[in-house]
């Protein structure tokens, strides 16, 4: 690592997290799955095809409007199985607690994982707790790991992506950081944005019940849609186009980007799907999604093509402009 | 330098009040502009209305857009 | 035909056709292509957001100014602000484009990094709301910005002075407009043959401040509003001014901008600050060009209050190779600097058109290498 300490853009989910990634912990720990860098690792079993995968969670503040980080906890990992086309089915979760911390506040979070993996049917199977100093953490931090299994023989992979496909997302971006950036920072914005954190198999279990063609899904978190689908075209060797006019917003989540001068395509949801789906089949996955209460605003954004590579936006004015990976940290910023 | 967003202003108390954007609404200075009017458009600035926006002079500045583009579409056709 | 402004808003800032039909007159308008200059950073944004830049390849060569007030605040200010945040008991409160900029041996970024207590606010009026929630700390804002900003702040200072709240201070390196585009234009290899003027500024000081410019300078300037139908209409605007051969000062964001600006914010300026000579980095010094407290606020006046050592002039980004000050100039594009994409990236930039997300050298380095 060129770095000697570890700076906050370190967990942006930009090019330094894929440094740190790949410079240090794949260096000790890199294995065949593991270097896949999937939201989840699929494992091999006589007993059908499973899935696995981890994540921690250390949003700030706990608790947000339209959830907390139990929820987060529980959703973030169950997303990151659903993906992959995995049913979620067990869960681990590991708890770093401050000392200090109120018992209220952390049932008030086992609670709401609870509601959370009740909803998904979902049973969490084991679990670890340390508590840690006053002083060198905030509250609480969990990590959860989550099983899944593949019930069918289909495979979501950013391989099988084609030019011509179609690229949808489940509804509107970014209102789940947006919700926790103005929670957490002393902005004196009052607003009724909410975060969209949800579980998403219900709508990822709906298409793979049908015969429609999807060759890969993701779910915009860290770095936002831009970064997410950066990372699907690099990992399928092809570019992708989308069109400011079609990529849905919620209007205060807009409000708040232009305000604070942020990027919206770099803001993370936390209940979002994005799906690539053969170009004859989006009209009726758009269908399948809208159906679901979580896919009411399902939109098709843009298509796959072979040139240019990376991810390009069409602007108002019938331009492109390219949208990279996240840089760093996105700051509020007056110029 | 210097984003500024047309904000509506909803409220006024003294020389202080709130505006709204796109739904977000924020506690704003008027110290600048001391004529100000709840229902008025103004550019907020890190917290402050620094200026209120013309209405006529708006409609004349798109006026002249679509004028423009009517001179590019004639000459198309 | 739109009825009330909120409407007419929108139709300037979302309508496809009206913004396409723009773009292609522009484009059959345009016969031999036009080096420009947009002065402002938040143009520079969105020249780059709208895809203006891209469209208008080989018609029109943008290259972004000196408005990035946090890309021109010099190294040694820099440095400045990291002593002040290492002080105990100093919060530093900012705006948040401030943190990633390098002085000579550290950032803001860095520092937090390490624990210093460093905070991004939206307003100045925020800093002082916290700095009468915990007055066991001093809380330093660091007053960087141009004309459009510096009212703020200082309108903040008055207000602390006038609710007693003595534990507020800002450090003022207040930046002026004007006298940076005299040094320009002034510069005898200057390659811009129009300017796209700041339109919040602007809102401010009025346009009269500009007119040396087309009286002068004999450069065609249009001060402009922030939409991608603003700026185009502004670019055919001054393409029209240098076909008739008669530079002058127009306003295409009459919405907002008149002639005298804000009298109330002028005054503030004018009745709190003194006028002096200002290290820019990447320009040099440029006389008559930064506003600093007056004697009279010296209690509010973080220098002087938390007594900073007398400021050293270095400029170290120019004794590394940097060659913004060309770049700012229209004499060399990014690409010629050697610093370029070697020892000067957008992860680790070493002059303001670096530092700035969407400055010359950022948006070469992302978007045309």
């Amino acid at each position: 690592m060129k770095d000697n300490v570890i700076g906050l853009a370190h967990g942006s989910g930009g090019r330094k997290t894929a440094r740190l990634i790949r410079e240090l912990f794949l260096t000790y720990l890199g294995n065949p799955i593991l270097e896949r860098l999937e939201d989840s690792a699929e494992l091999p079993s006589d007993r059908g095809r499973i899935a696995l995968t981890t994540d921690s969670h250390v949003v700030y503040p706990l608790f947000f409007p339209g959830g907390d980080i139990g929820k987060l906890a529980v959703c973030g990992t169950l997303n990151d199985l659903a993906v992959k086309g995995a049913r979620p089915r067990f869960m681990t979760a590991g708890f770093v607690l401050r000392a200090g911390m109120k018992i209220e506040a952390l049932e008030r979070i086992v609670q709401s994982m609870a509601e959370e993996l009740n909803k998904a049917g979902v049973q969490l199977i084991a679990g670890d707790t340390k508590v840690i100093e006053k002083g060198q953490v905030d509250d609480c931090y969990i990590t959860t790991t989550g099983y899944g299994t593949l019930e069918h023989d289909k495979t979501f992979a950013p391989e099988r992506i084609e030019p011509g496909d179609a690229i949808l997302v489940s509804g509107t971006i970014g209102d789940h950081e947006a919700a926790v950036l103005l929670a957490r920072e002393d902005f004196g914005f009052e607003h009724k944005i909410e975060s969209d954190v949800a579980t998403i198999w219900p709508l990822v279990e709906k298409l793979i019940e049908t015969d429609i063609d999807v060759k890969a899904m993701r779910d915009p978190t860290r770095g936002g849609l831009a970064t997410t689908l950066n990372e699907m075209a690099s990992a399928a060797g092809l570019g992708m186009i989308i069109k400011e006019q079609d990529v849905p917003f919620n209007p205060a989540v807009k409000g708040t980007a232009e305000l604070l001068g942020l990027d919206p395509y770099y803001l993370a949801s936390e209940g979002r799907l994005i799906a690539v789906v053969r170009k004859d089949d989006a009209g009726r996955a758009l269908e399948v999604m809208r159906v679901e209460q979580l896919g009411k605003e399902a939109a098709v954004i843009g298509e796959v093509r072979e040139k240019p590579e990376g991810l390009w936006l069409e602007t108002l004015l019938g331009s492109e402009r390219p949208l990279l990976t996240l840089e760093g940290e996105q700051l509020p910023r007056i110029c | 330098m210097c984003i500024g967003i047309p904000a509506k202003v909803i409220e006024i108390s003294g020389t202080s009040g709130k505006v709204d954007y796109q739904g977000v609404k924020r506690e704003t200075s008027f110290l600048m502009l001391p004529d100000v009017k709840v229902g008025d458009y103004v550019i907020l600035h890190a917290g402050f209305a620094i200026k209120k926006l013309s209405e006529v002079d708006a409609k004349e500045t798109l006026r002249l857009i679509q004028e423009m583009v009517r001179v590019e579409k004639e000459l198309d056709g | 035909m739109a009825e009330n402004l909120e409407e007419i808003l929108k139709r300037i800032e979302g309508d496809a056709d009206l913004i396409q039909g723009l773009l292609a007159e522009l484009c059959a308008h345009i016969k031999e292509p036009l080096t420009l200059m947009e002065v402002c950073g938040t143009h520079t944004h969105a020249i780059s957001k709208t895809g203006i830049r891209r469209a208008l390849a080989g018609k029109v060569r943008l290259l972004s100014g000196p408005g990035c007030p946090v890309c021109v605040t010099s190294d040694a200010d820099i440095d400045r602000f990291i002593e002040l945040s290492r002080m105990p008991d100093v919060v530093v409160t900012t705006f948040g484009d401030m943190l990633h900029v390098p002085g000579s041996e550290s950032s803001l970024a860095n520092e937090r990094d390490q624990g210093r207590d460093i905070r991004i606010v939206y307003s100045p009026l925020d800093a002082l709301a916290m700095a009468e929630r915990e007055p066991d700390k001093e809380f330093c804002f660091l007053g960087v910005g141009f004309e459009t900003t510096a009212p703020a702040i200082l309108a903040t200072v008055a207000e602390a002075r006038r609710r007693g709240i003595n534990n507020f201070s800002i450090y003022a390196a207040f930046k002026l407009i004007p006298p940076a585009l005299r040094m320009i234009a002034a510069h005898p290899d200057l390659a811009i043959e129009g300017l796209i003027l700041p339109g919040h500024v602007s809102a401010v000081i009025g346009s009269e401040p500009y007119r040396f410019l087309a009286d002068e300078f004999k450069r065609p300037c249009v001060i402009t509003g922030f939409e991608g139908a603003d700026i185009l209409q502004a670019i055919l605007m001054i393409a029209d001014q240098i076909k008739e051969g008669e530079p002058c000062l127009e306003i295409q964001y009459k919405r907002v901008v008149t002639k005298e600006g804000n009298k109330a914010a002028l005054k503030i300026m004018e009745g709190m600050c003194d006028v002096k000579d200002s290290m820019w980095r990447g320009l040099g010094t440029i006389p008559e060009s930064e506003l600093k407290l007056k004697e009279a606020w010296k209690d509010f006046d973080a220098e002087h209050k938390l007594s900073l050592p007398p400021m050293e002039y270095k400029e170290t980004a120019d004794a590394k190779g940097c060659r913004c000050g060309e770049v700012l100039l229209g004499k060399i594009i990014p690409p010629d600097c050697p610093l370029f994409a070697e020892a000067c990236t957008t992860s680790n930039p070493i002059g303001p058109c670096m530092v700035s997300s969407e400055g010359a050298c950022s948006a070469y380095y992302k978007y045309e290498r």
